[in-house]
């Protein structure tokens, strides 16, 4: 079973929902983004997203824009990432790590030699946002001949028949993303999450997170009631915009910086 | 130039998939998977329905000015003492530019659809100006995204759209030019995508777009086609156009893909030179990747981050190029190449004093290739040239490399 599986069926048997954090690696440095993976791990979180930086985000909103922009000028690469995750794992065995980011760098990269340095580096899912299932049938052949879990998203305007496809395409989870718009918008709204999301439940056993609009302890609280797993990605960046990069930082140094994530553990867990 | 391979088999594309190739595509977030399928079932249904074209027609006769000119550049062509060069007139069109070919079909797509908000993404103001425009015709309300360094060298054009109405939205990230404005307009689009229509400018962006602006773009062509024929008694030996994302140029050279005795010759912007890095020639120097949607050649760096990209021209700076155009590359049915910005200014003073005619710095581009290799060709060799729009707009650019005051 993928790790990703274990989590949200360990999850479960406690009665909690998964609670995922999003980093953009290499903001404000890679060295922080490992420190700032294990403090979130101690703080709460059941899965790591883990963006890898792209000049051209268009899925993004103006936060993680910007961290995206502090990530290339220190010349975060896709490789730069994977280095960070295999970091990881030699201190944390259990915590699943996601790869998100946009198609060019592992384009680039090549598939294979992409895929094959992510299982080596302990990857546990990938999710390409501009990646549809109809592009991706190259890509996903080769990931499924590793123990990766292929992750899509799903929307608000994602009809029925299109969501069946789509989960047919996943394993690990399905991102819902609760609004239409870009990262970090500010315009959720729980009651239509609700209804599609229960028009989407009924595709797939496998679990859906939801991700895009949640800001806070209260947000992420309605949304877990819900959902399988909260995703919060904008409002964490907004706390952790003013760590310099090149400036060691101890895990309790990060610690106020990501309260936020303490919060939103606290509220879901209640 | 070397002569173009023939083709293998019967030209057709894109897939309906929307792939040329290994190029084109749907890369976009699944908020828009959607909006795309709906726009293209939309247009698969209009392409089949005679009273579209009919209306299309109607407005590009009526509103646009077509059919526009062939003109035989006569002075230019003895002074430069080789072939024969005609000029395509996409310049005297409505709002001065090609771009108004595509605008009209696509504000007809979206007022069979329903939409009630117009948005686009603009390099050098004459796709915002034409959106605008369009918008103010049918009274819908119009975003125009631009890079703030292009609202800098493009004024003449912001103001254009002002007037006609249309909200213009610099934008400042990236290198603040066409690309970031794209970026920009796709996430307006995700975000307001139930009452919006995006009129993607260039024969770039996720399927349906690339074939759609093309099928618009590709009455340049048929026009010329006819024109040619019965100026000349026959078809021209060499077809040339500038390429940023490549309307212009796929709008002359689609109709002319399988008359193989006719040479393609697309012209990127070489800005300071291919070898200094500073240009916005991906055909020429680029790989594949994936960007805005489509499969085409990019330029990238060794890690797949996106390079700056420098131009004279506002149109033509952008990184990434037509999907079909990358196909053709592949083909070997087009060539591409690349000049200066030094040259595109040459050749835009040259055809201003030798024929009377202003082009703009994007055309420029194609007008400077013509200055190199037309001497070398037999009088009886006929260049057709598109002249893709006026140059009205760059008399600020052009007037501060010369240091007047305008």
């Amino acid at each position: 079973m993928s790790r990703i599986s274990s989590c949200f069926q360990q999850l479960e048997a406690s009665g909690r929902k998964a609670l995922i954090p999003y980093l953009t690696a290499g903001d404000p440095d890679i060295a922080t983004t490992l420190s700032l993976m294990h403090a979130l791990v101690a703080n709460g979180a059941d899965i790591i997203e883990l963006g890898f930086p792209f000049t051209d985000p268009t899925s993004d909103g103006p936060v993680i824009q910007r961290a995206v922009e502090r990530a290339l000028a220190n010349n975060t690469s896709l490789k730069d990432v994977l280095d960070t995750v295999s970091r990881f794992r030699k201190e944390n065995a259990d915590t699943p790590v996601v790869l998100m980011g946009y198609l060019n760098p592992v384009e680039c990269m090549g598939y294979q030699a992409f895929v094959d340095a992510a299982e080596e580096a302990g990857v546990d899912g990938i999710l390409i946002v501009d990646m549809p299932p109809e592009e991706s049938h190259d890509l996903k052949q080769i990931v499924d001949k590793s123990h990766i879990d292929m992750i899509f998203l799903i929307a608000p305007t994602t009809s029925d028949e299109r969501a069946a496809q789509i989960c047919a395409q996943s394993s690990g989870y399905v991102y819902y993303v609760s609004l239409k718009g870009v990262t970090g918008a500010g315009h959720l709204d729980i009651e239509s999450v609700k209804s599609n999301l229960a028009r989407f439940r009924s595709q797939t056993e496998l679990p859906v997170g939801v991700g895009f609009g949640i800001k806070n302890a209260e947000s992420a609280a309605l949304i877990a009631d819900i959902a399988d797993a909260v995703v919060v990605g904008s409002a964490l960046i907004n706390k952790i915009e003013e760590l310099q990069a090149g400036t060691p930082y101890s895990i309790e140094d990060l610690q106020q910086h990501i309260s936020l994530i303490n919060d939103m553990r606290k509220a879901m867990d209640c | 130039m070397s002569a173009p391979k023939p083709l293998e088999g019967k030209y057709s594309g894109p897939d309906e998939h929307g792939h040329f190739g290994q190029f084109g595509g749907i890369f976009v977030g699944e908020t828009l998977m959607p909006a795309l399928e709906q726009l293209n079932r939309k247009y698969a249904e209009l392409k089949a329905d005679p009273e579209f074209w009919a209306e299309f027609d109607y407005d590009l006769a009526h509103y646009v000015g077509r059919p526009s000119p062939l003109y035989f550049a006569e002075r230019m062509s003895d002074a430069l003492g080789g072939a024969r060069i005609y000029l395509k007139r996409e310049d005297l069109n409505h709002t001065g530019a090609h771009k108004v070919n595509n605008t009209i079909g696509q504000a007809l797509l979206a007022k069979a659809m329903g939409k009630t908000r117009i948005i686009a993404e603009t390099g050098a103001g004459q796709h915002g100006v034409a959106s605008a425009t369009v918008a103010a015709r049918l009274g819908l309300e119009c975003h125009v995204y631009m890079g703030v360094d292009d609202i800098k060298r493009q004024a003449p054009n912001v103001y254009r759209m002002k007037m006609l109405g249309a909200n213009v939205v610099g934008v400042d990230s990236g290198s603040c030019t066409l690309k970031d404005a794209m970026n920009e307009a796709l996430r307006d689009w995700a975000t307001n995508v139930d009452n919006t229509y995006y009129i993607i400018g260039t024969v770039a962006g996720p399927h349906p777009y690339p074939m759609l602006v093309r099928d618009f773009q590709s009455v340049i062509g048929r026009e010329a086609r006819e024109q040619c024929l019965e100026m000349t008694g026959r078809l021209p030996d060499t077809l040339v156009a500038c390429v940023g994302g490549g309307s212009n140029a796929i709008g002359l050279f689609h109709p002319f893909i399988p008359d193989e005795s006719v040479a393609i010759v697309g012209v990127e912007a070489g800005g300071h030179g291919l070898e200094t890095g500073e240009h916005a020639a991906p055909l020429c120097t680029g790989q594949p990747g994936v960007l805005h949607g489509n499969r085409t050649y990019l330029m990238n760096d060794e890690n797949g981050q996106i390079l700056d990209t420098h131009s004279i021209s506002a149109g033509l700076d952008y990184p990434g190029v037509g999907p079909e155009h990358a196909w053709l590359k592949d083909l070997r049915r087009a060539t591409y190449t690349a000049v200066t910005d030094d040259e595109t200014l040459e050749a835009f003073r040259y055809l201003t004093r030798m024929e009377g005619i202003i082009p703009a710095l994007e055309t420029s581009h194609a007008i400077a290739w013509v200055m190199k290799e037309a001497p070398k060709l037999p009088s009886d060799h006929i260049i057709i040239v598109n002249l893709s729009g006026r140059g009205d707009k760059d008399m600020n650019t052009v007037a501060d490399i010369e240091g007047l005051e305008v």
